[in-house]
């Protein structure tokens, strides 16, 4: 695993070389096309700066950021069971020194991404989609690839290179806007003749540079995270030792035809698979981010033996028809592969998907903050959070329901001893939910803050994260 | 004066590499010991699992009876079991009761549509899969240590310091298909 590493810094490292170089250049040719005797250092400076204020930023908020733009929330255990079991398990099989943080985003497409610079911040985000389509080998296989980029150490690079390329093309876009208004202007302004001449040179050099740049970057930029993506997938089966559940969920995300528009290319290279896949299909493989979903099944198919890198290797180049050379020789030196394990026995609810394709409605529905009550007539109805009314008429019976919330009760001796310590901060009494139902359930703490019950929910008490008091469910 | 000082040095120099040899054996022991604890983590967390399943499935399967009281006899021949070895051979006896439970599962669909039932199942997979990991990444830590012990010079001073090798958590795939026989008297 190390080896795989170390061989990923070296070559991060020469990409941000030839990307800084492409930068740099850039700036100088704009810089000294604008002002034509030594601008050429100014638009150097300019490009630095813009390059390192854009670094810092996602140095230490990328992940935030990129979870924002997902439109990710984070659940807890009892939320999705299953996901959270499945995201612990790669942690054990990984050896990563934290659980990452698991984050779920609603959309149909089946996908998933990592973030987090660092293995001990790492985070894992699935849409719900991925969660209504796949079964639990493939959901783990899928999880296993997240968790690859995490060991590999992929998320700060795709962060940082991702960054220097939104700086190429931010810096080139603009160049080429103010090309479009007041470039001609300004030529047709400079007085002397020869350092008009001398400047049209240098705009028009800039000019092909600015065009051709953004492109050279991306190219670059792509060719190694499509490369990163096999890494990721030898990783996955090392982890899971079962080739065959990412293989069949890549299948399942490649039927899938749904899109997730907000998603743009920069990003990509974090997802399992493309998000904008409609894009991509039209593209020519040298502008994708990733290698084609056929291939990467194919692969993954046809590895025999062991679950080692040594075994995928033999599959790429098996499948790519050559000596195709993807890891380095130190890692293929590994005695003692582990054979494949057998498919796990599945646990699935046994339901209907459109009962699954529910279940996953509500969970994301008590995710944003949704509230569930059940009325007396055991109609059960959702309201938003944006409600704002404490009671609610039952659309079928009519009958108004309010918003449950807490009963404070005088702490019974019997829970003396142990509940001494609850009692003490609830100042001598405790508050007490009766659950009603054994699905989705809300109250109201006594700070007004609404408390969501899963149907997973098994504790005695929960405590609010708003004002910290504990409540018990009953 | 001279040959004094160097062999001073030499002294210092050396007992600077046994010192340092010594540690890294520690460590390794150590990183041992704490890759047995994740295991037995999970091994426990199975053992906790157990009679809330049989206490879930007792009233769909009547006719299993045997099966669950197979569960039941390996959990506690596991919980009872000293050594790494005897507990390896007794877990993955478990293992195999439980698996062939879970092929019995399939019979009884009231029992697959109960949700306690299916959050129980899905944990013990899950349980089932973390020690597999947690027990590759001990073997793993095994081998490091035992080949640290074996191999010169460090072996040295592990026989001066008494290091044992520590035993691989081996399953038996005798082991892993068999379940126990267990009398109904």
């Amino acid at each position: 695993m190390w080896e795989l590493i170390s061989q990923n810094k070296r070559r991060s490292f020469m990409l941000f070389v030839v990307m800084g170089a492409i930068l740099l250049t850039l700036g100088y040719l704009i810089g000294a096309a604008y002002l034509p005797p030594d601008g050429g250092v100014f638009g150097i400076l300019l490009a630095a700066i813009v390059w390192g204020i854009m670094s810092a930023v996602s140095y230490f908020n990328g992940d935030s950021v990129m979870l924002k733009i997902a439109g990710a929330t984070e659940i807890t255990r009892e939320v999705h069971p299953q996901l959270y079991n499945v995201v612990e398990e790669m942690k054990i099989a990984g050896s990563l020194p934290r659980v990452p943080k698991v984050y779920i985003i609603d959309s149909s497409a089946p996908n998933a991404f990592a973030t987090g610079r660092k293995a001990e911040n790492a985070s894992i985000a699935v849409t719900s989609g991925l969660l209504t389509k796949m079964n639990r080998d493939e959901l783990q296989g899928v999880v296993a690839h997240e968790t690859g980029h995490i060991l590999n150490r992929d998320i700060l690079f795709i962060t940082f290179a991702g960054v220097m390329l939104g700086t190429i093309v931010i810096v080139s876009d603009i160049f080429l806007r103010g090309m479009r208004f007041g470039g001609s202007r300004r030529f047709g302004s400079s007085k002397s003749k020869n350092g008009g001449q001398g400047a049209a040179i240098m705009l028009i050099v800039a000019l092909v540079f600015a065009i051709l740049a953004p492109i050279m970057a991306q190219l670059l930029y792509f060719a190694i995270s499509r490369r990163r993506e096999y890494l990721a997938d030898a990783t996955a089966v090392r982890l899971t030792r079962y080739p065959e559940g990412l293989a069949s969920a890549l299948e399942k995300i490649a039927a899938s035809t749904e899109d997730m528009p907000r998603m743009n290319k920069a990003i990509a290279p974090l997802f399992i698979a493309n998000p904008v896949k409609a894009a991509g299909a039209r593209m020519s493989n040298l502008t994708s981010t990733h290698p084609p979903i056929t291939e990467r099944i194919a692969i993954l198919r046809s590895i025999a033996g062991g679950i080692g890198y040594l075994n995928y290797q033999q599959a790429f180049a098996k499948t790519k028809g050559n000596n195709a050379h993807l890891l380095p020789k130190s890692a293929l030196e590994e005695k003692d592969v582990p054979s494949p394990r057998t498919a796990s026995a599945d646990v699935t609810t046994g339901d209907s998907p459109i009962a699954t394709k529910r279940d996953i409605n509500d969970l994301l529905r008590a995710v944003n903050g949704f509230l569930f009550m059940t009325c007396s007539c055991g109609l059960k109805m959702k309201i938003p959070p944006d409600f704002g009314k404490e009671s609610i008429k039952c659309p079928r019976c009519n009958q108004v329901n309010k918003i449950p919330t807490t009963e404070l009760v005088a702490a019974s001796a019997v829970l003396e001893g142990i509940g001494a310590s609850n009692r003490k901060d609830a100042g001598g009494e405790e508050a007490v939910y009766h659950r009603q139902t054994k699905g989705w359930e809300s109250f109201k703490c006594i700070c007004g803050r609404a408390i969501q019950l899963s149907p997973a929910f098994a504790g005695e008490s929960i405590k609010c994260s708003n004002c910290g008091r504990v409540t018990q469910v009953r | 004066m001279l040959i004094i000082l160097v062999l001073l040095v030499l002294i210092v120099v050396v007992a600077a590499w046994l010192i340092g040899l010594y540690n890294g054996l520690v460590g390794l022991r150590n990183a041992v010991k704490n890759a047995w604890a994740q295991i037995d983590v999970q091994l426990k967390r199975r053992h906790d699992l157990i009679p809330n399943l049989v206490e879930t499935a007792k009233g769909y399967v009547k006719h299993e009876r045997e099966t669950l009281e197979n569960i039941t006899n390996a959990r506690s021949r596991a919980m009872g079991a000293d050594s790494v070895g005897e507990k390896a051979k007794a877990e993955s006896a478990l293992s195999g009761a439980i698996s062939k439970f879970m092929l019995v599962v399939e019979n009884y669909p009231d029992l697959k549509a109960n949700q306690n039932f299916l959050a129980l199942q899905e944990e013990l997979t899950s349980t089932e899969n973390k020690i597999a990991f947690s027990r590759q990444a001990y073997n793993d830590q095994v081998m490091l240590y035992n080949n640290k012990i074996q191999m010169f010079p460090s072996n040295i001073v592990a026989g001066m310091f008494n290091f044992q090798p520590s035993e691989f958590f081996e399953i038996e795939n005798e082991a892993e298909r068999q379940t126990p026989k267990v009398d109904f008297s």
